[in-house]
C-alpha cells in the first residue's frame, strides 16, 4: 500500500521521556502529598479526595448538595462574601461528589497562594450552611433534575444504573430525586460534612509553581484541623443485573440507547489487558470496531463507544449509541455481534499493536493542564499504582498480550448479558423484563 | 457553587467555540508567512513533549451558497475521506497509530482540523494535513454514507434538544439577512440534499494555502517548525480566492420574540440575544473591550451582577448570566439567559431581568465593578498560558475573524485602559430592544406531569 510507503510507522515506544517528577511531600503532621513542580507559569493547582460520596449517604442526593454548598460561606465569610473573596483573588474552588468519594479543586495565582489554601482551610472545616445558600441551591438541583427529564441521555443513564443496581447505592441517583431533595435537613448536611470530611483516606495532588518547602506547612494548616478518621466504610460489593432490554418511550427523532455489562475493577490483574481490549473495541474513536462497523461503514450514528468504569465495589464496562427510531434495532444487533465477535476471536495481531502504540503513545497528551497532572497524581494514589507509575505505566501496556486480551474479551463480553436501556421510539425493539 | 450546565448553549454551533477572549502578551508567537501565502504561527510550550499541529480556513458556515446550508460542516467530515495517498478513513487512524489524537470543528467563519501527539510526529501530521489540503478524492459511498452520520449529527444536537431548537430559531430571527442567521449544521432539507458535487465544488473554492493558517504550539524549535512549514505546506499551489460575499445586515427597527412551545420541554427559559459588534466589525474599537468588561461584571461569577440579583437576592431564578464573544467576522451578539427557580414563572422571570438589564442603563455600573472585572480579567491571561491548547485556540480565533496576532498579544492594554465611561456607554449603544431578539421555551399545557 503508497500508505505504508509515505507513512512507515515508527514505533513511539519506549516513548518520549515525560520531564515529569513525582515528589512526596509530608507535613511536619504526618500529612503527604504528591507534588509535581512547574515554575514556568505562576500557577498552583491542587485537588483532593476524601472518603465517603453518594454511596454512604442516608439520603439520595445529600452528599452532592452538600459539596455545592462547601464554598457558599465558611468560616467568618457568608456567601457572597466567599464568592467575592475568590473572585477578586481570581481563586477557582469548587467541590464535588463522586459515587465513593468527595472531591475538591483549587486553582490559584502564586501570588494568593496562602490565601487560596485557607479558603479550601475554611470550605473544608468550618462550612456554614446558612439558610439562603441551602435553599438556593436546592432549587438549582430541583431545576437541574427537572432539566434532566428533556435530557434523552439522562434519562436513560439514570434509568441504567436503577435496573443495573437496584437497591444497592450505586443504583440511586447521585443527584438526588426530588422528593428526596426536598426533604433535606441543614442538619443532615452538617453532619454529612463534618463525618466524611476527615483526614483518613484524604489524598493530595499538588501541581506547579510551588516547592515541597513551602507545601509542606500549608498542608498542616489546612487539613491538619480536620477529624482524624471517618466511621467505617459499610458499602457492599456488588455486581450489576443485565440481560435485559428496557424501553422508555419518548417521543423523539432520535432514540438514546445506553447499554453495559459486569466489568472489572482497577485494582484486578486483568485490568490492563481489557483496558487495551475495550480501547479495540469502542474505546479508539475512529480506530474502534464499534465506530468502524456502526458509524463509518453503515453511517447509523454520530457517535458510539464504550468504556470501562471501575468503581470501588463493582466494576462495569459501559456504552452508548444514538440513532434514528427507525434503525435502533440494527444498530443494538451489530453492537451485540460486535461484542460477540471479540469474545470468540479477539482482536488480530495488528489492531493489538496499535492499540498499544496509541496507549502508550497518547499518555503524555494527559500532561496538559496543571489541573490535569493534579487530577493524575490524585487518581495514582488512589488506584495504589506507586509513585513511580508514570514511569511504570507503558511498560505496563506493553507487556500485555495476545492471550491476556483475549481472556479478557471472553470474561467481559457476553451479548446476553447486556442490560440495554432505550430512550425514544425504537422501532422493532420491546423492553423484556 | 452549583453551576447549571448550559447545554442549550453549545447546540447553537457546531464548533466548540473558546470562551476566552483574545488573551495576549501571553503566547508570544512566532510568525512568518510563506511564498504561497500561507501565514505560520509557533508558540512553543515545554511542559510535556507534545505538540498541538492545527489547521484553520478562512471560511465557514456563513461563507456558503444559498440553498447549500451544511457544506461547511459537511465538508469538514468529509475531509476524513481519503486522498491518492491516504486510504478513506484512515487518516485517524494513522494518526492514533502514532500515539495522537486528532478532530476537526466548523464555525460560521472557520473551519479548523487538529492533531495532538507526541512532538517527534510532527512531520508525520503536517505531511498529511498538507496533502488533504489540496488532494482530496471522494468516493460516491462515503459521501452518501458520511450524509448519515451528519444527519445523526443533527438529530443529537438539535432535534433531540428542544433549546437547541428554539436557539437555533432564535439565531434566524435576530439576523435578518447576514447569513449567521444560517444554522452551521444546515437546515435539515438543504442538508440532505448536499452532494458529493457541492462538497468538492466548496473545497476547491476555498481550501488553499493562501486561506488557511497553520498553528504549532507546544514543545517545539520555532526555526524547525518553519522550516518542517515549507518542506510540506510550501510546495502547495496558492489560488485565486473568490471575495467572500456576506449579505450585510440592515440596521435593526424592532424587538422580535419567539416562544417554542414543546410537550418535551420540562424546564422553562429566557433567552435574549442583542446584535454587538466584533473586534473585527467595530468602529469604535473600544466599545469591544468596554462590553468584555461588561461581560465580566454582569456574568462573571458569583457575584456578579445577574447571578446576585435574580439567582441569591430575588430567588426568582435558578440560573442566569450573560455572554459575549467578540471573536466574528462580521456581527457579534451579547446574549443573556435564565430560566427560573421551582413555583417562579417564565413572566416573573423575565420581569426581573429586563428590570435588571433597565437598571443596568440607566445607573450604570461602577468604578468597583469595573476594577473587580479587569483584575480578574488580568488572571485569566495567566491561566489561558498554562494550556498549549488554549494557545493555539485563541490564536486560530483570532486570526480567521479578521484580528492579528499584535490584536491578541496587546489584548490585556486594551482592557487596562477600559473605563468606567466607556463601559456604560457600551451597555447602552449594544442593549437596544430595537437590536434584539428574545426566545420563550415552554412546556405544553396541561402534559402529563411524569415525562
Amino acid at each position: 500500500m503508497i500508505r505504508r510507503i509515505l507513512f512507515a510507522l515508527v514505533l513511539v515506544l519506549p516513548g518520549p521521556a515525560l520531564a515529569v517528577t513525582v515528589e512526596k511531600v509530608t507535613s511536619p503532621g504526618g500529612i503527604e502529598a504528591w507534588l509535581v513542580q512547574d515554575h514556568a507559569n505562576p500557577i498552583i493547582a491542587l485537588e483532593a479526595t476524601f472518603a465517603g460520596g453518594a454511596s454512604v449517604e442516608a439520603t439520595p442526593g445529600l452528599a452532592h448538595m452538600m459539596a455545592g454548598l462547601l464554598d457558599e460561606g465558611a468560616g467568618p465569610y457568608e456567601s457572597q462574601a466567599f464568592q467575592g473573596r475568590l473572585e477578586d483573588l481570581s481563586i477557582g474552588l469548587s467541590f464535588r461528589a463522586g459515587k465513593d468519594e468527595l472531591a475538591g479543586s483549587l486553582k490559584t495565582l502564586t501570588e494568593n497562594r496562602d490565601a487560596a489554601f485557607d479558603m479550601f482551610r475554611l470550605a473544608i472545616t468550618q462550612p456554614r450552611f446558612d439558610t439562603e445558600p441551602v435553599e438556593r441551591i436546592r432549587g438549582q438541583i430541583l431545576s437541574g433534575l427537572t432539566r434532566e427529564l428533556q435530557n434523552p441521555n439522562a434519562v436513560a443513564s439514570r434509568a441504567w444504573y436503577k435496573a443495573a443496581f437496584g437497591d444497592h447505592p450505586y443504583g440511586r441517583p447521585g443527584n438526588g430525586t426530588p422528593d428526596s431533595i426536598r426533604a433535606i435537613k441543614t442538619a443532615a448536611l452538617k453532619a454529612h460534612a463534618k463525618t466524611w470530611l476527615s483526614r483518613q483516606g484524604l489524598i493530595i495532588g499538588v501541581v506547579g509553581d510551588i516547592t515541597p518547602e513551602q507545601l509542606a506547612p500549608l498542608l498542616d494548616r489546612t487539613f491538619g484541623a480536620l477529624p482524624a478518621s471517618h466511621p467505617a466504610l459499610t458499602v457492599a460489593e456488588t455486581t450489576m443485573a443485565g440481560g435485559r432490554i428496557i424501553v422508555e418511550p419518548r417521543d423523539i427523532p432520535q432514540s438514546v440507547a445506553v447499554f453495559g455489562a459486569p466489568g472489572i475493577k482497577r485494582d484486578d490483574p486483568d485490568w490492563f489487558a481489557a483496558y487495551v481490549m475495550n480501547y479495540i473495541l469502542g474505546g479508539g474513536g475512529f480506530s474502534s470496531r464499534l465506530t468502524e462497523e456502526v458509524r463509518e461503514k453503515r453511517g447509523l450514528a454520530y457517535s458510539v463507544y464504550s468504556y470501562l468504569l471501575p468503581m470501588d465495589h463493582a466494576g462495569i464496562l459501559m456504552g452508548g449509541v444514538a440513532t434514528q427510531n427507525a434503525r435502533v434495532k440494527q444498530s443494538l444487533d451489530i453492537i451485540r455481534q460486535e461484542l460477540a465477535r471479540m469474545a470468540e476471536h479477539g482482536p488480530d495481531e495488528s489492531e493489538l499493536a496499535d492499540a498499544k502504540t496509541y496507549l502508550t503513545g497518547s499518555f503524555p497528551l494527559s500532561l496538559d493542564s496543571t489541573a490535569a497532572i493534579a487530577g493524575l497524581l490524585v487518581a495514582m494514589q488512589a488506584d495504589k499504582l506507586g509513585i513511580d507509575y508514570l514511569d511504570r505505566r507503558n511498560a505496563l501496556i506493553e507487556a500485555v498480550d495476545m492471550d491476556q486480551v483475549k481472556a479478557a474479551a471472553k470474561r467481559l463480553l457476553d451479548p446476553d448479558s447486556l442490560l440495554i436501556v432505550v430512550v425514544g421510539k425504537p422501532e422493532g425493539v420491546s423492553g423484556n423484563p | 457553587m452549583m453551576r447549571m450546565w448550559r447545554d442549550w448553549a453549545a447546540m447553537a454551533t457546531v464548533a466548540i467555540t473558546v470562551s476566552l477572549p483574545a488573551q495576549a502578551q501571553v503566547f508570544n508567537p512566532v510568525t512568518k508567512t510563506l511564498g504561497n501565502g500561507l501565514q505560520v504561527v509557533v508558540v512553543e510550550n515545554h511542559r510535556a513533549p507534545i505538540v498541538s499541529h492545527m489547521v484553520w480556513y478562512r471560511v465557514g458556515a456563513a461563507d456558503e451558497s444559498a440553498g447549500k446550508s451544511g457544506i461547511a460542516h459537511f465538508l469538514e467530515h468529509l475531509m476524513f475521506k481519503g486522498t491518492p495517498s491516504v486510504p478513506p478513513g484512515e487518516f485517524s487512524k494513522i494518526v492514533a497509530r502514532n500515539g495522537g489524537r486528532d478532530n476537526a470543528f466548523t464555525s460560521s467563519d472557520y473551519t479548523a482540523y487538529f492533531q495532538n501527539i507526541a512532538a517527534d510526529r510532527l512531520d508525520l501530521v503536517m505531511k498529511m494535513e498538507a496533502d488533504r489540503m489540496r488532494n482530496l478524492t471522494l468516493a460516491e459511498a462515503d459521501v452518501v454514507s458520511e450524509l448519515e452520520v451528519v444527519k445523526e449529527e443533527r438529530r443529537s444536537r438539535t432535534d433531540n434538544d428542544p433549546a437547541a431548537l428554539l436557539q437555533e430559531r432564535l439565531e434566524a430571527l435576530l439576523f435578518v439577512n447576514h447569513p449567521y442567521r444560517r444554522p452551521i449544521i444546515g437546515w435539515p432539507d438543504e442538508l440532505n440534499g448536499l452532494s458529493r458535487t457541492d462538497a468538492l465544488d466548496y473545497y476547491q473554492r476555498w481550501y488553499a494555502p493562501n486561506n488557511a493558517i497553520l498553528i504549532v504550539a507546544g514543545d517545539v524549535d520555532p526555526a524547525k517548525v518553519m522550516a518542517m512549514a515549507e518542506t510540506h505546506y510550501g510546495r502547495l499551489k496558492p489560488e485565486k480566492l473568490p471575495p467572500r460575499l456576506r449579505a450585510t445586515e440592515p440596521p435593526p427597527v424592532g424587538a422580535r420574540r419567539i416562544t417554542l412551545t414543546d410537550a418535551r420541554v420540562k424546564q422553562p427559559s429566557w433567552t435574549r440575544l442583542y446584535l454587538a459588534p466584533s473586534q473585527h466589525s467595530a468602529a469604535d474599537k473600544t466599545q469591544v473591550q468596554a462590553l468584555e468588561v461588561l461581560g465580566e461584571i454582569l456574568s462573571g461569577g458569583a457575584t456578579s451582577r445577574l447571578y446576585k440579583a435574580l439567582v441569591v437576592d430575588q430567588g426568582v431564578a435558578a440560573s442566569a448570566q450573560s455572554w459575549y464573544d467578540a471573536g466574528a467576522l462580521d456581527h457579534s451578539t451579547f446574549g443573556f439567559h435564565a430560566s427560573p427557580r421551582p413555583g417562579v414563572t417564565l413572566d416573573r422571570l423575565e420581569g426581573a431581568l429586563k428590570a435588571e438589564i433597565a437598571r443596568l442603563l440607566k445607573d450604570g455600573v461602577t468604578e468597583e465593578e469595573v476594577r473587580r472585572a479587569k483584575t480578574r480579567l488580568k488572571a485569566e491571561v495567566v491561566y489561558a498560558r498554562d494550556s498549549l491548547h488554549t494557545a493555539a485556540r485563541v490564536l486560530g480565533e483570532a486570526l480567521t475573524t479578521g484580528q492579528s496576532v499584535a490584536d491578541v498579544e496587546d489584548w490585556p492594554n486594551r482592557i487596562a485602559q477600559v473605563t468606567t465611561a466607556q463601559v456604560n456607554a457600551a451597555a447602552r449603544a449594544v442593549l437596544v430592544d430595537d437590536a434584539s431578539a428574545t426566545g420563550l421555551l415552554l412546556p405544553t399545557a396541561n402534559q402529563d406531569s411524569h415525562r
